[in-house]
């Protein structure tokens, strides 16, 4: 009996990321569909049709200036998921080279910036996001650059502890002693081995980074109106969530949806990869 | 025990230098002029002269690097500013809803901490089974689900629809119980698997069968033994978690209307109130080092054997 449930459980575990993959792909041919044909204007408002039901014009109904939920749902989608990527893609490129140099180099350029890396690492992302863009004023590019502020010393220190371990190694020493260059140990070398770690790393950071931007654009912090930004959007719509909970139900479920992807596969390529397990927040 | 609270405040130093420097580098270039605020207040129509002359008042027209070396001389001095919009001491207000902030943070926690530890036993318990399945689809669901939602539910369902609780505002304890619960059971997901896990791991261990050959009755075992046993990571996490509660607290506070420190906070930053942001820089820094200070000594003290060092380089 135990035996058997360990087999389901191992069913659904390799299964897992074949359902996540797939509704993956759903979600970005719809996404791609948004790209080719727009049937209607998602900033487009038009009184007389507010707050209408399903039809077949307005699948998931309208919003209470009139516009097509589901045309502001799938660009909503491309807008969060765009943010987000961008966010941990600058983030990421920061950390990498930063972090090899550290760590290879080692020195005062290092400590500097392991001192810098543990203040930015005392504080939690979200104060650090809800300060910065309460400094720079709120808007979705400063809130980006607030992530990125936030996130880089993750990477950077990940990365840095990576290429200590490495730098230890033989095959390093072999090539400084064969002359090669230190930037061609760093991106021929080290690089490899830092990939698979960020990557899982980056996979678990896209949900959190998703939720941050959607709640910061809730209170108002983020993306502003009339930008369909999933956050944004239920902030917009707030006071007709009694009358009609619909437009308080499809953005949210879309934001479940999609950092719920995001974890399982960054679940399961922790596993693929046998990253330390370290309970990540 | 002195080195590391010289470690967390040189830590926590660096970032407000650095933050605070950002920020005075960007203010320039940002839009809206807190000058037009703080004139624009009563909606009257203000002269050339009138923005100039309080331009000069307030320092605007200095350098920049001029007007920071001001701003860190008068909080050295503990002087922190007056609002722009009230013209109240910064300070005064900030440590007038910061208890309203404390208590629904420690609400959360409760919430927290009886969800993850009841839902952890149980599945580790019961492992397999349909408890474990209904806790790990919790937790799933729970690390996947953005807290603001959540609340926006709550309310929909338990004040809008069933009228139980307010919707908004703090009158009395009633009105923290929807908001600790939105922010505990939002932050519960992940403890409710590593006690679990943590669990599981102690009861694998030699010293719980050497217990039970011992004939100790097995309640007495799970807590005295495997549970103590698993509290260390526990404690760990637990640590970094309350950066998400004070992160999170200020999500909950403005989706609750909570007269709190975070919807203070944003409200401010829609009205450019520089020196209530700075101020609250200036707490928030305070609080982030006192609870790394706390967790980093309980850490200690749950777990001599290891020393900060190892823990950092992560």
């Amino acid at each position: 009996m135990a035996e058997a449930r360990l087999i389901q459980q191992k069913k659904w575990k390799s299964w897992k990321p074949v359902f996540a993959v797939s509704l993956l792909f759903l979600l970005l041919l719809l996404c791609g569909y948004t790209f080719l044909y727009l049937k209607h204007d998602p900033t487009l408002t038009n009184i007389g049709q507010r707050l209408q039901g399903s039809s077949m014009l307005h699948p998931l109904g309208t919003d209470h200036l009139g516009r097509d939920v589901l045309t502001r749902l799938l660009l909503g989608f491309r807008l969060t998921v765009g943010y987000s990527l961008l966010a941990l893609l600058i983030a990421v490129l920061i950390g990498i080279p930063l972090g090899l140099i550290a760590g290879f180099r080692g020195g005062i350029l290092d400590r500097l910036f392991m001192r810098i890396g543990d203040g930015f690492l005392a504080f939690p992302e979200t104060i650090i996001a809800i300060v910065l863009s309460g400094l720079l004023g709120p808007g979705i590019v400063n809130l980006i650059f607030a992530i990125v502020l936030a996130k880089w010393v993750k990477y950077a220190r990940l990365v840095r502890s990576t290429v200590m371990a490495e730098v230890q190694k033989d095959y390093i020493m072999a090539a400084k002693i064969n002359g090669l260059p230190a930037w061609k140990i760093m991106t021929k070398h080290l690089l490899p081995h830092i990939i698979g770690n960020v990557a899982v790393t980056a996979s678990l950071d896209f949900g959190k980074i998703i939720l941050l931007i959607s709640s910061l654009s809730y209170i108002g912090l983020g993306a502003q109106p009339p930008t369909p930004e999933w956050g944004a959007m239920l902030n917009e719509s707030r006071p007709y969530f009694q009358m009609n909970p619909e437009l308080m139900a499809y953005p949210g479920i879309a934001i479940v949806v999609v950092v719920l992807i995001s974890n399982i596969l960054g679940d399961w390529l922790r596993d693929r990869f046998d990253v330390k397990k370290e309970v990540d927040l | 025990m002195l080195k590391i609270i010289y470690r967390r405040l040189v830590e926590v130093l660096i970032f407000v230098l650095l933050i605070t420097f950002v920020s005075f580098l960007f203010i320039r270039l940002a839009p809206g002029d807190p000058v037009l605020t703080i004139l624009n207040v009563d909606e009257l129509t203000v002269s050339q002269d009138q923005v100039e002359k309080l331009r000069e008042d307030m320092g605007f027209n200095d350098p920049l690097i001029v007007q920071y070396g001001k701003w860190i001389m008068d909080y050295i001095q503990l002087d922190f500013g007056h609002s722009y919009i009230t013209n109240q001491p910064v300070m005064d207000v900030l440590l007038a809803v910061l208890p309203a902030t404390l208590e629904l943070m420690l609400g959360s926690l409760v919430v927290m901490v009886v969800i993850s530890i009841t839902l952890g036993s149980l599945s580790a318990l019961y492992r397999n089974t349909w408890i474990d399945q209904i806790s790990r689809v919790f937790s799933i669901i729970g690390a996947s689900i953005p807290s603001f939602w959540l609340g926006l539910i709550l309310i929909d369902l338990f004040a809008v629809r069933l009228n139980w609780f307010p919707t908004m505002g703090r009158d009395s304890f009633i009105s923290l119980i929807l908001p600790s619960i939105t922010l505990g059971v939002a932050m519960a997901g992940v403890y409710v698997r590593l006690i679990r896990s943590s669990l599981l791991d102690s009861l694998g261990q030699e010293f719980i069968r050497a217990a039970r050959s011992r004939g100790i009755p097995e309640s007495r075992i799970f807590i005295a033994h495997a549970f103590r046993h698993s509290l260390p990571p526990v404690i760990t996490v637990f640590g970094v978690s309350m950066g998400s509660l004070i992160g999170g607290v200020v999500v909950v506070e403005v989706l609750f209307a909570y007269p709190g420190i975070g919807k203070l906070i944003v409200d401010s930053i829609r009205q450019r109130d520089y020196p209530l942001i700075q101020g609250y820089i200036l707490i928030m820094a305070c609080i982030v080092f006192i609870i790394n200070t706390i967790v980093d000594i309980s850490y200690r003290y749950v777990h001599p054997e290891i020393r900060l060092k190892g823990r950092r380089n992560g």
